[in-house]
């Protein structure tokens, strides 16, 4: 099979754009993809400090060395969750590309431990606190990404969400008639408040496949095996149906996220809900100051039960 | 002993033999996996569909789908 653009062989076919793409093609394609999410949605500037969520996933580490790459300036945070060899194999992978790839950008990478600062590790607070690993991983990460980027000023917080996982929260949220969760589905969460860091997905345009080759290509060396506490998610049976359908009609996924976002853009009162909502429903967490729509933000909520049901004293 | 290819599917993990020729697109179709799913790597090199794999060729069938 050959490049769709010049005379090599090609690595990837990609039929949702009825095309095939050599290595030095396909890489321009992805760039010019992160490069068109950042322009068109108003992530950040060259002169904004950004601050990655890494996991040692193909799609955080492909996202950091994308941006240094671009041209930004890029620091990192990787939060270690406690699961067992899962964990450190992930932090060895954050580690070594930290020490190789991103070392002559002269970039920093935060390092936050669960198992120190909380005690446990985050299988064994989901249990405590008796909700779903990943409900319970998504609070911690959420918080604490939140918490380091806007402790240390950075503009922006960058996540490596791809197209699929967009496709798939939406179709889980519109299978739900979630239709709070729609409002809060965007490429862009602005710093709406004091102590909320704005955040941003530049990989949204994006699919896993295009990521992971993309990683593969560049030699990224990266976690191949899946979280063991994702085994069963609701996430990856929307991903497997989304991607079913993709087989039968290219451009699915794409069509679905893609044309989301741009039907919401085109509605009248697109412009002001997420920010004014968030003003005026979000306010200081009476525990620890970072905003909340109750008396005490999950993550507290989250923890206040989590020593409780360990027997540990309350502070 | 009839010589095959050495085939490893990663998450679940799993590791067979096939026998060659055989083309990318066939060797999905006979394991029942989704092309989007799935990245086919010979050696340390990415193929597409149309390539053809051999006995004496060392494939990786890596998912790419993650998330929880």
């Amino acid at each position: 099979m050959h490049c769709r653009k010049c005379p090599r062989s090609a690595v990837i076919k990609m039929p949702r754009h009825n095309t095939a793409l050599c290595k030095d093609c396909f890489t321009e394609f992805v760039r010019t993809q992160v490069r068109r999410a950042i322009a068109s949605h108003r992530m950040f500037t060259a002169d904004d400090r950004i601050l990655v969520a890494v996991s040692g996933g193909k799609d955080s580490l492909a996202l950091w060395s994308i941006l240094l790459q671009l041209g930004y300036r890029a620091d990192a945070l990787y939060v270690n969750l406690g699961i067992g060899d899962y964990s450190v194999q992930s932090r060895q992978k954050v580690q070594r590309f930290t020490d190789t790839v991103a070392a002559p950008y002269r970039v920093t990478l935060h390092i936050h431990t669960i198992e120190q600062e909380q005690g446990a590790g985050i299988r064994e607070l989901a249990t405590l606190v008796r909700r779903p690993t990943c409900a319970a991983c998504g609070t911690m990460k959420r918080y604490q990404f939140n918490r380091v980027a806007v402790e240390r000023d950075y503009d922006v917080m960058a996540t490596g969400h791809n197209l699929d996982d967009e496709a798939a929260r939406l179709l889980g949220n519109v299978l739900h008639w979630q239709t709070d969760y729609l409002d809060k589905q965007a490429p862009v969460l602005p710093a709406s408040l004091d102590g909320f860091a704005k955040k941003v997905k530049p990989l949204h345009r994006l699919t896993e496949r295009e990521i992971a080759a993309y990683a593969l290509l560049h030699r990224i060396d990266y976690i191949v095996d899946e979280c063991p506490m994702a085994k069963g998610s609701k996430l990856l049976a929307y991903k497997h149906a989304l991607n079913q359908l993709e087989m039968e009609s290219p451009g699915t996924k794409q069509n679905f996220y893609l044309q989301f976002l741009e039907r919401r853009a085109a509605s009248p009162d697109a412009h002001h809900t997420m920010a004014e909502q968030d003003r005026q429903h979000l306010h200081p967490c009476t525990a620890c100051g970072q905003p909340t729509s109750a008396e005490v933000c999950s993550y507290c909520r989250m923890m206040a039960r989590a020593r409780a049901e360990a027997g540990a004293p309350a502070h | 002993m009839i010589p095959a290819m050495n085939v490893t599917v990663t998450h679940p993990r799993k590791e067979l033999e096939v026998q060659g020729p055989i083309h990318v697109r066939q060797l999905l179709q006979r394991l029942d996996l989704t092309p989007e799913a799935y990245l086919v790597i010979r050696g340390d090199e990415l193929v597409t569909e149309d390539a053809v794999l051999q006995d004496s060729d060392a494939v990786e069938i890596r998912s790419v789908i993650s998330g929880g």
